[in-house]
């Protein structure tokens, strides 16, 4: 068990935990930050999805030891109000159905439109394909993705 | 139930005022008997028998209580929607609660079958318009007129005449206090306001912004965390355990051997689920030990035992077949399927000496009561369970076993726990859709006619794997169902659209095949048949002909079928939970190769509550269908699951999504189901026009496993 200094969400954070820990269980069972979700463990299905530097990770394979001083940016930290273009689009699309895999989703496409604001659909194929939504909202997702990105592009 | 008495009601007006004011009302579960009764704090408090209820504060907020499981299906939403358009209630100071258990208040708390709207749609509407009813008389109160000449409207009572209103908030106390109606009058359809609109879903901020809405979000102060170790081969049991290095590893508190568990418990998530890998547990041979490659072999046998469950017989099948101038014969298999929700399984439980405490997601919270109750020697009502939102269920959360898991743990560790299960603790040993392997046989005379039909179902653990009583039963003189069951130690359970998610692909490719022997139009040949089926039907039958025919011609219309030059086209039409859906599913040959670029649906459920929930219901069920028929795979080597986790089992993906067009059928009739209808017809339609695209037939799931067809894609855009 180690202490590690985590930069999350804007804030610096303190906290205990054995080196090999995933970012997701501390972010979880520590911090509660529950907003990450588990849901292969194996970087598989992208419901862990969170922010490092600005680029998506999968948090379930991400040791703590290796976070350092990045900045981690969380469900809980992409707005204060939940108020993102991509969390506006996806409350005005109606994407979620169970719910579960979307702070993933909402946190690759945030992380997707942060690079591109103008991403082709192509791009678009390439960086949500990797999350995984056992409902098949994937219509909505698409939908949503383009809707955040005409918000932001304004 | 006793009725609230005036003094209760005043009780509760005090009660109320003192905290927020206002009117609640319960309703009870019976359809034909039902009663309603103004609800006093106490009352709500004390045992009764009210089905659902709903609160006006003195601020006009309207709290409406859901009290079914919600798993996606958006029943948190529609529910209260039907409320509220009988109540002419505004729609944006409606607030949702997820009630707990209550079966006293709620009788049917369960998400499974389809069947929360249709169960619930006349109590949920008499819940509205006796409260509408009440707040229309205490208006007519305070004015000194008759209530008729008053309207409800947008949370509002209006003198039309005398031009004043009130709020809903400004009358809920007053209304409270006056008689129940027990006759109120719904609405005309027609005048539906709320009911047909796309709504938004009630938890939609909270999911997007990552609020702790799920079992596995639920966190208690002092609690500990477990996971469970169970045999990796169906058909083991426990034969030692040697637990000294797991209970040596950091943070671990105990290890628990139990029935065939061995539970690791510890201080967080990531310890126990080390721990757990230094477990030694040996296990011996309890039960026959089975592979899929068996189960290939056992299929072909029990299609030809002569031992079968008859399902339904009609006429002489016998002779007709014997008759035949042509018969065709053909067979279909799928393997078994992991329901691989999102949210994997979890539980807290709480057992203390006075009572236990339950809380996650589960489909069927009076069952999971009910079993640990049993288990633990508890009185029910010694036992509380919290809903939390589900992550997903497709049916593996009808089960209890993980909720029993909980109990028992935490009555022998005598702590608050919460058990967690990897992805690959439910691939492996939970719960599945049963393999099948179907044989259809169809008999024709001299003129092509349809004389003779059979149907054997064989499968693992799968009960009846038929459906006897649907199409095109009731279109055949002759026709025989029958089921052979096989009982094994793999465990399996109802998966979305349980057997017909496999059965309805089966069938409706069969249905093709005949219709391409008879060198009739797909569409046209189950058409004949189900005139058939209305002129002169054969024996009793469970589908309404005439929803399927508009159905069946609501997206030939729709798909432009036949018209298009450009795509190929494959039908399929299916009736489950009662309601129908026809499917038309395009493909293009893209350098040679078929790719799946749209799918068409028509559905009738009824009247559509929420039109954003429902559009996404059947899109949803048509990409769960296609995904399942396309890739899904579970085997079995000597009793071990062979895929237990996402990288080497399949699930459909974002980019292999083609394009769905939706559309329902506008009628009034009552709802019908949603959560499960639009998945079975989806594999029989893309099967059917691969076959008219290739001259390739699907016969068994997963497609890509067939190698005739491994160039299948599906469109990567939308």
């Amino acid at each position: 068990m180690a202490t590690y200094q985590l930069q999350i969400n804007g804030k610096s954070v303190s906290t205990e935990a054995d080196a090999d820990t995933p970012l997701l269980w501390v972010l979880r069972d520590n911090l509660r930050l529950v907003g990450t979700k588990y849901g292969c463990g194996i970087a598989q299905c992208g419901a862990c999805t969170v922010h490092l530097n600005g680029t998506a990770v999968r948090s379930c394979s991400l040791p703590i030891s290796a976070v350092g001083n990045k900045k981690v940016t969380t469900i809980e930290g992409l707005s204060e109000k939940g108020d993102h273009p991509v969390q506006q689009a996806w409350n005005e699309v109606d994407v979620a159905q169970c719910g579960y895999c979307q702070a993933g989703q909402i946190m690759t496409a945030a992380a997707l439109l942060g690079k591109k604001s103008k991403p082709s659909d192509q791009d678009i194929e390439t960086a949500m394909n990797g999350n995984i939504c056992r409902c098949g909202t994937y219509h909505r997702i698409h939908e949503a993705v383009v809707l955040a990105s005409s918000k932001i592009s304004k | 139930m006793e009725p609230v008495t005036k003094t209760n009601r005043r009780n509760f007006i005090k009660l109320a005022t003192a905290t927020t004011g206002g009117l609640i009302l319960g309703f009870n579960w019976e359809a034909n008997a039902t009663t309603f009764n103004v609800l006093d704090e106490a009352t709500l408090a004390a045992d009764n028998n009210f089905n659902s209820y709903l609160s006006i504060s003195s601020d006009n907020v309207i709290t409406i209580f859901s009290p079914n499981p919600e798993l996606g299906q958006n029943i948190k939403t529609s529910f209260p929607m039907i409320v509220a358009e009988e109540l002419e209630a505004d729609w944006s100071r409606v607030k949702v609660v997820q009630a707990a258990l209550d079966t006293k208040k709620f009788e049917r708390q369960l998400t499974g079958g389809s069947g929360a709207i249709p169960h619930s749609w006349e109590r949920l509407r008499k819940a509205g318009a006796t409260a509408k009813q009440m707040l229309l008389e205490a208006g007519a109160k305070r004015w000194n007129v008759s209530a008729s000449s008053l309207v409800a409207e947008n949370g509002m009572i209006i003198d039309r005449s005398g031009n004043r209103s009130l709020s809903y908030g400004e009358l809920a106390n007053e209304a409270a206090l006056l008689p129940v109606p027990t006759d109120v009058k719904l609405k005309d359809k027609k005048d539906f306001k709320i009911i047909g609109q796309p709504i938004r879903n009630v938890d939609g901020m909270e999911m997007i912004t990552g609020k702790p809405l799920y079992g596995l979000d639920f966190y208690r102060e002092g609690m500990v965390f477990a996971m469970i170790q169970r045999p990796k081969s169906f058909g083991m049991k426990i034969k030692s355990v040697d637990a000294a290095a797991a209970k040596a590893s950091a943070g671990i508190i105990d290890v628990v051997t139990f029935k065939n568990n061995v539970a690791v418990v510890g201080k967080s998530t990531w310890q126990v689920n080390k721990a757990r890998k230094l477990l030694r547990v040996e296990y011996e041979i309890d039960s026959k030990i089975e592979s899929t490659t068996d189960h290939d072999k056992l299929f072909k046998e029990l299609l030809e035992s002569k031992e079968a469950t008859v399902r339904r017989k009609d006429g002489d099948v016998d002779t007709a077949f014997a008759n035949a101038a042509k018969v065709i014969s053909r067979e279909y298999q799928c393997p078994f399927l992991p329901h691989n929700p999102m949210e994997p399984m979890n539980f807290f439980a709480h057992v203390r000496p006075d009572g236990v405490e339950l809380v996650g997601p589960t489909q069927t919270p009076d069952l999971a009561r009910n079993e640990v109750a049993k288990l633990l020697g508890v009185a029910t009502d010694k036992i509380t369970l919290e809903i939390t939102r589900l992550g997903g269920g497709f049916g593996r959360r009808l089960k209890a076993d993980y909720v029993l898991e909980a109990a028992e743990l935490s009555s022998i560790i005598k702590v608050p726990v919460k058990l967690i299960w990897t992805r690959e603790d439910d691939m492996g040993g939970g719960s599945y859709r049963p393999a099948v392997r179907y044989r259809f046989q169809a008999a024709l005379d001299k003129e092509s006619n349809l004389i003779g039909y059979k149907l054997r179902g064989v499968g693992i653990n799968s009960g009846n794997s038929t459906r006897e009583d649907n199409f095109p039963a009731g279109a055949v003189d002759n026709l025989l169902i029958e089921s052979v069951e096989y009982k094994s130690a793999i465990t399996t359970g109802a998966w979305r659209a349980p057997i017909t998610n496999f059965l309805a692909f089966a069938e409706q490719s069969f249905i093709d095949e005949i219709a391409n022997e008879v060198k009739q139009d797909p569409i046209q040949f189950r058409l004949t048949l189900l005139e058939k089926a209305k002129k002169s039907p054969v024996g009793a039958i469970k589908y309404d002909v005439d929803r399927m025919k508009t159905v069946i011609e609501l997206a030939r219309e729709k798909s432009n079928w036949g018209k298009n030059k450009n795509v190929i086209q494959g039908f399929s039409v299916y009736f489950s939970h009662r309601s129908y859906v026809a499917q038309v599913a395009e493909v293009v040959m893209i350098e040679g190769k078929p790719v799946i670029k749209k799918i068409h649906a028509a559905a009738d459920c009824g009247v559509v509550v929420n039109l954003s929930g429902a559009n996404q219901q059947i899109r949803g069920g048509i990409v769960d269908g296609m995904g399942h028929a396309f890739y899904g795979n579970l085997t079995f080597k000597d009793g071990v699951a062979e895929q237990i986790n996402f990288n080497n089992y399949r699930l459909i993906r974002y980019k292999e999504v083609p394009e769905i067009d939706v559309h329902f059928v506008n009628n009034e009739i009552d709802p019908t189901g949603l959560g499960e209808p639009a998945l079975p017809p989806t594999g029989g339609a893309i099967a059917n026009a691969l076959f008219k695209a290739t001259g390739k037939r699907m016969y068994n799931q997963p497609f890509v496993k067939q190698e005739a067809l491994t160039g299948v894609s599906l469109d990567s855009k939308m």
